[in-house]
Order: C-alpha cells, then structure tokens, then sequence
C-alpha cells in the first residue's frame, strides 16, 4: 500500500510568502558558510542532508486530499481539498486523456476546504471517467452541486463530463473497494465528520486510518474505547494535529479538531506503528511545524510503554510505502 | 486519589500522587473539586504540588484546564509547583505551561503567593 499527500493544510489553503522564501535563502547560506560547496552534488547533498526539511523544503499548502494506492486498477482519494488539482494532473500526465479512469473518493466531510478543489480536478470533466464520491453524509451531492452553481463558479456540476456518482455509506459497516475494506466511524466536528479505516484485501493485508476533522472527547472512556478499536494495530494513521492540547481543550474547543498529544496517547493505546499529524494549521509556518514535530517525538518517547510508535507530519508530495 | 490538603495562612497546598491518566483523572478532579469552591477573590489561594506526580496524561490536563477556569470565573488564584522533569515537558509540549503559572517549588510558589496577599 502507497500513501501520497496531496494537501495536507487544514481549514484554508496556504501559500509560502516572498518573506517566508528569502528567509529560508538566508538560512540556507548562513549554514553555507565555511563549507566546502563547489559542486552541484555538494550542493545537492548539503540541501538533502544537512540543511533540514524546514528550510531546505516546506510542509506545503493544499487543503486535505490524500491518495490511498493498492494494486487495484482504480484509485483510492480521500476528501477533496485543493490538493485534488495536482492530483489530478498528475494522473492525466500518467494515463493520458483518452484512457478512462475509476475514481473512489471517500469523504471524510463536506466543509468547505474537503471539496474545495473539485471544480479544479481535470478528470471531472473528461468523458469516460468514473468517479464515485463515498460518504456518511445525508447533503452529500447537494454540497458539490451547491459549490460550482452560479453565481459561486462559472461550471455548472451538470457540465461535467465524467460519469459521477454518489454513494451513501454507514458508519460501522465495511465494504469491499477497490481493492481494500473500507470501514467508515462517526466523528466529532460541526456537522459531523467520518474517519475511514482502510484494510488491504490482498495478502499483504496493510491497513491506513483516515481520520481527520475529528475532535476527541477525552473524558469519555467509551469514545476513547471506540477510537482505539478503529485504529487497532493499524500500520499508519494520520491524524489532525491541528492545535495544541492546551487549545484544543480551552480557546477551541468544539472547533472540532484535535492535538498532537491526543493523536499519540490514542495510538499508543491502540498499537500503530506509525502516528502521522496531518491538516496542519494554516497560520503554522515550516519551522513550527518542525518544532511541533520534534516536539511530539519526544512526547512519545517520554511516555512509551511498548513499541516504538513512528511520528511523521504529513506534507503535500510525502509518499509513503506500508 | 488522596491530595493531601495543608494550610499556609490563606494558601492551601494540594499535593496529589503518582498518575493522573484516564483511569485516575475523575478521581482527581473530584478530589480537587471539593477545596476550588473556596478558591476565589477573597479567600483561599491553591498551589498544586505535583512533586510527586510522576505522569499525566491528556485527560489530566483536561481536568487541570477545568479547574484553571473554574478558579478563574471565581477571580481566584491557583498555580503548580514541583513539576518532575518529564511532566514540566509534557506541561511544555501540551502548552499548559502557558495555562498555569508554573514555579520551580512550592517554596518558590509560596513567596510569590504570599507577597501578592
């Protein structure tokens, strides 16, 4: 199983300043200095493994969308933020215009930076394609029609040339797609949200949560149960990482987001191998993301009681392999 | 969860033990409860000592943010002293060092509280 980021920014997407990239130049030729750089693979190996994700990269902008690859000749997307455009590119770049894809998208909720970049996604408006949009939610197809009718956008959904189709799920049952059992959990957030828990079918039998837009209830034993059991020995989960636990408890709670710390006490509990903080938020620049990052590492470590639990944070164009 | 209560003129010293985790944390909050009614303006004042506090987990500091509001809609005044090292981390990772006005000891608290009387 392949994981690839698309966007990974919470609530809005965002874009590197002017400020932001002058700032990481000067860092970058600050940590230069005294070094011995005369060549292009010099170069390349002192941004690669010295310089630091922070400067030498950036975590990226695009609101949620991530692709969840198996064997399976159609493809898996969760929600469908922003990061749906390059998705989308990419996969005309692949396959070409004139050869018909299946697209499976799992709506983790309809707010507005999940579905933001359909409009933008090019296979949508291809003849032959097939996209099939999952969910809990009852305002489904109403979202995504309300969203490109005038005056909002200048395409009406009834335009579009792929085939579309929307597919009402249960939270608690499990379906078979795409090559994976798929397995939707009610989620807390304005509106309600739903994680999804992805289990290969084949052999390899690697399993993913989806869970984001979900804040946890933590003085409740059952809630915290049902969390655990979903995310049960799983390979990866990412998770929103949004706030601090301090604000996720205080100045924003029923935002409907959650914390680092939540993310990691939930996984630790449930034996996952790897905690991944993901709809990062949007007033986060690189270096406080790393700092974060760093920071929940340590959380981990100071609080194991079995095995190590791997921490990553999600950034658009990460691609993972389970 | 025992917090073993003692006065110092009009400052009450809590001093609860070992983990306040999901399995502890009500019996935590419930210990607290019960001495936060008097935490107001004009009446007591509340140091935690978290010396021998030696975890804490998110549910814990929920209930810790709790009672930091509870004491603050009273205009009372209520700190933490004595973090073990891994707690003061979590305390920092978690952001509740900005919650709570953290101090080194209870000593270190006591002078702070008692000059503000």
């Amino acid at each position: 199983m392949k994981i690839r980021f698309w966007g990974t920014r919470g609530s809005l997407p965002i874009s590197l300043t002017a400020s932001q990239v002058r700032d990481k130049l000067i860092a970058a030729f600050t940590a230069a200095i005294g070094r011995q750089l005369d060549s292009a693979e010099q170069i390349a190996a002192y941004v690669d493994n010295d310089l630091g994700f922070a400067i030498a990269g950036t975590y990226g902008g695009h609101s949620s969308c991530v692709q969840i690859a198996t064997g399976s000749a159609e493809h898996i997307i969760c929600d469908l933020g922003s990061g749906v455009r390059p998705f989308g590119q990419s996969m005309l770049a692949r396959f070409g215009p004139d050869t018909p894809q299946t697209y499976h998208v799992f709506m983790s909720h309809v707010h507005w930076d999940h579905i933001m970049g359909f409009p933008f996604f090019t296979p949508a408006y291809i003849p032959g394609n097939r996209i099939v949009i999952h969910g809990c939610h009852a305002e489904l197809e109403e979202a995504f029609r309300r969203q490109q009718a005038a005056p909002s956008f200048p395409v009406d959904f009834s335009q579009l040339n792929a085939m579309i189709e929307f597919d009402r799920l249960e939270p608690g049952h499990s379906y078979d797609i795409a090559g994976m059992r798929v397995t939707p959990k009610l989620q807390k957030h304005t509106g309600d949200s739903y994680g999804y828990r992805f289990e290969e079918l084949s052999s390899a039998g690697k399993v993913a949560v989806y869970s984001t837009d979900s804040e946890h209830i933590l003085d409740d034993n059952a809630e915290r149960e049902s969390f655990v059991e979903f995310f049960r020995a799983a390979d990866l989960v990412i998770f929103d990482a949004m706030y601090s636990l301090a604000d996720a408890v205080s100045v924003k709670a029923d935002w409907g987001h959650s914390s680092n710390i939540e993310g990691v006490e939930l996984c630790q509990l449930a034996g996952v191998k790897c905690f991944c903080m993901f709809h990062h938020e949007p007033a986060y620049d690189d270096a406080t993301i790393a700092s974060v990052l760093a920071e929940t590492r340590r959380f981990e470590e100071i609080t194991r009681t079995g095995e190590p639990l791997e921490v990553i944070a999600a950034y658009d164009g990460l691609e993972l392999t389970l | 969860m025992e917090v073993s209560p003692r006065r110092h003129d009009n400052i009450l010293i809590l001093s609860p033990h070992g983990r306040i985790d999901h399995a502890h944390a009500d019996a935590f909050k419930t210990a607290l409860d019960k001495h936060l009614v008097e935490c107001k303006s004009g009446g007591i004042q509340v140091i935690l000592d978290f010396a021998a506090v030696d975890y804490i987990s998110s549910v814990g500091l929920r209930m810790l943010m709790l009672a930091a509001r509870q004491v603050k809609t009273q205009d009372g005044h209520i700190v933490i002293a004595a973090l073990q090292p891994l707690v003061e981390e979590v305390f920092k990772i978690s952001r509740f060092n900005l919650v709570y006005q953290v101090f080194h000891s209870v000593d270190d608290a006591l002078a702070e509280l008692g000059s503000s009387t």
